[in-house]
């Protein structure tokens, strides 16, 4: 993707004329207005981020308070991470960051600058389903299907995580990911059965 | 939301400089900061991300106890072997809050700067809340308080703070190190959040451009443990929660450190039951009474008196845990 990939971008530039700026009003405050300046200089209104998302890189102008949620649906069309409560409840937006499963709604963009991202579009490996996609077919552990997207990250998070000893360690930690349809015994069923497979 | 802009600083210098503008937040796990702006609860210019500068994260030994980096996330500080060998109540208390997916996001220095979880701070439209409009009052002390405070309230705030980490820390008498531009201060954690009679409006003594930086904790509690009775088996905020410490003798108590939570703007630490409980055999009736005398000075709302025997009974089950530890 070499559109997404510049040798100095412009945070580069800007941070470093900045970090210069504010050495310089942090060493020597001769002027309180110029300090309090400079120091304003750090702060971005448009700010460029870098996130790997499902293996591409992408370049992105960003409003620092748009969430890393909002941009992977409405900028990247990666509408699989759902929008349920938009307020860390419902875990319906749950994604990997840095391998790691984390509320999207709560993250914002621009802080996943450098970051790695992994969504339910990146599960699968191209027609092959990924062994946690394959296990909630097998198990039925869905109804509706608003939430699946999310347990299923989620899932793939308390697996690598090693918290699938038992049925009722599955249900505690997969408790951050609300199912309406209330298919609790079902999906709990397939971490089972895909924590097996992966051992 | 309010646009703000975003500065994200490399260094803890850089950070204080920062977060002591105007109108400035600081982010670290940020799964507070955005529902607050949602909200409208704050509506800042300018957000430092903390969360990159070097230096503050991870879990290290000290002599006669241990540091715990402001940015190390809950479920790391949690799971980490020193933690769950040494501190199991501090260990417990964390698994027991949020979500598996917030606390990979939360930090240990963020934690206590939750603010409160009163659907009045909280809701969408005005109501009258103090800690929301200084002066306007408080709609819990006479509406829905079924969860609010029994210990330390004033008519101008009857809320609850939220955190469980900060339980089993006001138990262990650990201490919030912090940083800013006219140096650092050592914060213990029972003292860290205000309660309403000192200041109805705030929320903690942080001051504006102050980091949390880190948390001292001093020797070993492995007779430990934490209680959290909830609504809900998991992912709920506590009813009331009990955090345990001791030092034992046999099935001698040498040493109780009892801390509840949401009961009060703070932890309350009980100091009566401590004083009492010194030198009692476990399982003898005197551990009972050494409890209730803790409660002398709980005050009930209109809805809650419930949490005054809730509170009681948990306190008394955690130490039976803490003693099994």
């Amino acid at each position: 993707m070499s559109e997404h990939q510049t040798a100095v971008s412009r945070r580069d530039v800007i941070r470093r004329g900045a970090m210069v700026a504010a050495g310089v009003a942090i060493v020597a405050p001769t002027d309180a207005g110029d300090a309090s300046e400079s120091l304003s200089k750090r702060f971005e209104t448009l700010a460029t981020a870098h996130i790997e998302i499902n293996g591409v890189d992408h370049r992105l102008e960003l409003q620092p308070r748009v969430t890393l949620l909002d941009t992977l649906r409405e900028r990247l069309n990666l509408t699989g991470t759902k929008k349920g409560c938009n307020r860390g409840e419902c875990g319906a937006c749950t994604v990997l960051l840095d391998g790691r499963r984390v509320n999207a709604c709560l993250v914002l963009a621009v802080a996943a600058d450098g970051r790695k991202v992994t969504t339910i579009e990146g599960l699968a490996d191209g027609p092959h389903l990924h062994p946690v996609q394959q296990a909630f077919i097998d198990h039925d552990a869905f109804q509706c299907g608003f939430c699946t997207c999310g347990q299923i990250m989620s899932a793939v998070g308390c697996i690598a995580e090693g918290h699938t000893g038992s049925n009722a360690e599955i249900r505690e930690w997969m408790s951050g990911n609300i199912c309406r349809c209330s298919a609790y015994p079902q999906i709990s069923a397939a971490v089972e059965a895909a924590a097996r497979e992966r051992v | 939301m309010r646009d703000f802009s975003y500065a994200r600083p490399t260094s803890r210098a850089e950070a204080i400089a920062l977060a002591g503008m105007p109108d400035t937040m600081v982010l670290a796990g940020g799964t507070e900061f955005l529902n607050w702006a949602r909200i409208g609860i704050v509506e800042p210019a300018r957000i430092v991300d903390i969360s990159r500068i070097p230096g503050i994260e991870g879990v290290e030994a000290l002599a006669g106890g241990v540091r715990i980096g402001a940015l190390t996330k809950l479920n790391d500080a949690a799971q980490h072997p020193l933690i769950r060998a040494s501190y199991p109540v501090l260990s417990e208390a964390i698994l027991k809050s949020a979500s598996a997916q917030i606390r990979n996001l939360a930090t240990v220095g963020g934690n206590p700067l939750q603010r409160v979880r009163c659907p009045y701070f909280r809701a969408d439209e005005p109501t009258p809340c103090n800690k929301r409009v200084p002066g306007s009052g408080c709609a819990a002390l006479h509406g829905f308080n079924e969860k609010h405070a029994i210990f330390g309230w004033t008519k101008d705030c009857v809320a609850v703070h939220p955190a469980d980490p900060l339980v089993a820390l006001a138990a262990l008498d650990a201490v919030f190190t912090t940083d800013g531009k006219d140096g650092g201060r050592r914060i213990p954690a029972r003292s860290f959040n205000t309660l309403p009679g000192e200041d109805a409006t705030a929320h903690s003594v942080l001051r504006h451009g102050e980091l949390i930086v880190g948390i001292e904790i001093g020797g070993a509690a492995p007779k430990s443990a934490y209680l959290k009775i909830r609504e809900r088996e998991s992912y709920e905020f506590a009813t009331v929660s009990a955090a345990v410490a001791l030092d034992l003798d046999g099935e001698v108590i040498r040493r109780a450190r009892v801390a509840l939570g949401s009961v009060a703007m703070r932890p309350w630490r009980l100091a009566e039951t401590e004083r009492r409980l010194a030198g009692q055999r476990l399982g003898s009736p005197a551990i009972g009474a050494a409890v209730d005398a803790g409660f002398a000075d709980a005050l009930p709302l209109s809805s809650n008196a419930y949490k005054i025997k809730l509170a009681r009974n948990a306190a008394l089950r955690t130490i039976e845990l803490a003693a099994r530890a």
